[in-house]
């Protein structure tokens, strides 16, 4: 009975921090939008008691996601999100696992200062980093600059503003959440299986396809699901490095919020975009527990 | 939305925090002389807590949401006149505001559009949206007859597309560059007619390629590092970058130029919310802004025309001299002011406005 408390933290961490806000957008996702403060109605009226609660039900209702349906911009927005967040996630695994891989096979006096190199970057605000990005990036900035210099272009590059820039920025941002899961996983690998591998005639090609991949599996998996999930919602990178056509998912649920000042077509919006990553990951999770099981 | 939210949490946190004499000042970025914010404090003894957004969309969601801790917060007009409709402001109390015979009759009347009778919000600045020219790099790529003062040379899409690679910035706020696609292709610019308005999509999918980037405010530094060499902007932002580029000393000559067609003027408004936590210093603060010298320095730093007839013997004369800021008589008859769209109107508006930045 003592471990009770100790597990309701969690729980409770959850329910005000998820549950409870997730209700509260539910609820303004089936309200409509008035030029008031707040400016959607109804508000709930707790003094009115059950009639109150009765009156305030019965103006609820499903209008804003049919909404979402009749405009082909949001499921445009919501695959180009898609889009971008896949894209980003396979860039950031190319790059993220040979750092991981080549982490792990560093002597280990070595690791910890590597480690310290990848965390670094945190030490810094997400804001101004993506800003020296603009800075690095623009067409009178330092790559073009030095490419320029080098003599390698003659008229400078154009990648701030576009989507090139929207992926660089992502990858860079992520990559320490795709190199500290795939480290983890890597660094308590067996090393006597690989040898085990290449004495029973494998190369090393092999080995390292046969053995290491599947081995370091969960780490890939919770650094793709580190990178994919933010990726997709990402708001303050495509706005400061994308250009006008880099369309986001992001982007739609703030000029709702903000332009239109349209909050219950914002919430359908939000939720909708959780439902879009819940559904896959429970697939997912009830998929590898299945095989789990059957593995044992 | 994360540095938003960070500030909104931070607003509520500060608003129940201890109620020693503060006042809390919600104003546009790059828009006062700081050293007016410490000359308020050892003034009245009040402390000022000064807080800055770049969109009127920020300020609006703060407001409607209710509780945002703000004493006094600066809409422009269009804005003002809906969040009044929704009660988010409270009257101004005149009695408190010694200062406010300072105040110029034709702005304060043209102000009145957005807040009849002047009882909700006194004028801060006002300006106008024109075109921010980088000039040599302008001449070099279409001669020496550019257009650099008309809306065709951003509109016209053959002087867009030769400008492209150059770089062209514009505001991202369709309340802005919708009037001034209508006023192009000769439509009243203050329509609120579905149909008028539908008339510009054309007209901005064919410039849209050619646009770098819709945003109001990275334009100041890209146009004074020289990065772009068109911005349809606000005029004293222009202003500003024109300054830092003649700081920094790195070649770049800006100009601002009103486009001759007709240009935009707006009224940043100066208001108090109606749950402000203190009424009684916000209406001294805009009395203290209301000071003929105050709103004078404020000007003279931020290259904004302002609102306030006193202060004009204080402008410095680069300020009350220049006609981009403050336009002759007969230019000021060759400006027009805009409505606030209503909710179904703004829906088809901000659509309009996605389906041009991002062209879908």
């Amino acid at each position: 009975m003592r471990k009770w408390p100790l597990i309701a933290v969690p729980y409770l961490w959850l329910l005000l921090l998820f549950l409870v806000p997730f209700l509260i957008v539910i609820k303004i996702s089936l309200s409509d939008a008035a030029l008031s403060i707040p400016p959607y109605t109804p508000t709930l009226d707790l003094a009115a008691g059950w009639a109150g609660l009765r009156q305030f039900l019965s103006e609820l209702d499903f209008e804003n996601y049919a909404f979402l349906a009749s405009d082909d911009l949001y499921w445009r927005a919501y695959l180009s999100s898609l889009q971008i967040a896949t894209v980003s996630t396979v860039l950031t695994l190319m790059l993220g696992f040979p750092i991981a891989y080549g982490m792990a096979c560093a002597p280990e006096e070595w690791r910890p200062t590597l480690m310290m190199l990848v965390i670094l970057p945190f030490w810094t605000s997400l804001l101004i980093r993506v800003y020296a990005w603009m800075g690095i990036l623009s067409t009178e900035g330092f790559l073009n600059n030095f490419l320029q210099w080098l003599g390698v272009i003659d008229a400078p590059l154009m990648i701030l503003n576009t989507q090139n820039a929207v992926y660089i920025g992502i990858v860079y941002t992520y990559l320490p959440f795709m190199i500290l899961p795939i480290y983890s996983a890597l660094e308590k690998l067996d090393g006597s299986l690989i040898e085990a591998a290449e004495d029973l005639g494998c190369t090393r090609t092999k080995a390292f396809w046969l053995i290491t991949v599947p081995l370091s599996r969960p780490g890939i998996i919770a650094g793709c699901f580190l990178v994919f999930i933010p990726a997709l919602g990402e708001f303050v990178i495509p706005s400061l490095l994308g250009g006008s056509e880099t369309l986001m998912i992001g982007k739609v649920l703030w000029e709702e919020f903000f332009n239109n000042r349209d909050w219950p077509v914002a919430s359908a919006v939000a939720v909708v975009l959780l439902l879009i990553l819940i559904i896959p990951i429970v697939l997912f999770q009830r998929n590898e527990q299945k095989q789990r099981e059957a593995g044992k | 939305m994360t540095k938003t939210l960070m500030t909104t949490v931070a607003a509520l946190a500060l608003a129940t925090a201890a109620m020693a004499e503060e006042v809390r000042v919600y104003n546009w970025s790059d828009y006062i002389d700081e050293a007016l914010l410490a000359k308020f404090e050892t003034e009245t003894g009040i402390k000022l807590i000064y807080d800055v957004f770049d969109s009127n969309e920020v300020l609006e969601t703060k407001l409607l949401a209710g509780g945002s801790g703000y004493d006094v917060v600066v809409p422009t007009g269009t804005f003002l006149q809906r969040q009044i409709a929704a009660g988010a402001f409270q009257k101004l109390d005149k009695s408190k505001l010694s200062n406010y015979g300072n105040v110029w009759d034709v702005i304060a009347t043209r102000a009145a559009k957005y807040d009849a009778g002047n009882e909700y919000a006194i004028n801060y600045m006002w300006g106008t949206t024109g075109l921010g020219v980088n000039v040599a790099k302008v001449k070099e790529i279409l001669g020496p007859d550019a257009p650099i003062d008309s809306l065709s040379l951003v509109f016209d899409p053959k002087n867009a597309e030769k400008l492209a690679a150059c770089g062209i910035h514009m505001l991202d706020a369709p309340d802005e560059v919708l009037p001034a696609a209508l006023k192009y292709i000769g439509e009243d610019p203050d329509s609120a007619d579905e149909a008028v308005i539908a008339k510009t999509e054309a007209a901005l999918m064919a410039i849209r390629p050619h646009i770098q980037k819709f945003n109001s405010s990275e334009y100041i530094n890209a146009l004074a590092n020289g990065d772009i060499c068109v911005a349809f902007g606000w005029s004293g932002d222009i202003l500003q970058a024109r300054d830092r580029a003649a700081e920094a000393a790195n070649g770049v000559e800006i100009a601002y130029n009103a486009p001759k067609e007709g240009a935009l003027m707006w009224f940043d408004m100066m208001a108090i919310p109606v749950d402000a936590p203190n009424a009684d210093a916000a209406h001294k603060f805009l009395n203290f802004i209301l000071d003929a010298q105050n709103m004078a320095a404020a000007s003279n730093y931020v290259y904004y025309a302002n609102g306030n007839k006193a202060s004009q013997e204080f402008l410095n004369e680069d300020v009350i001299g220049d006609p981009a800021i403050y336009p002759s008589e007969a230019a000021l008859q060759n400006l027009y002011t805009k409505s606030p769209y209503d909710a179904k109107v703004q829906r088809t508006v901000t659509r309009l406005w996605t389906k041009v930045k991002s062209g879908t």
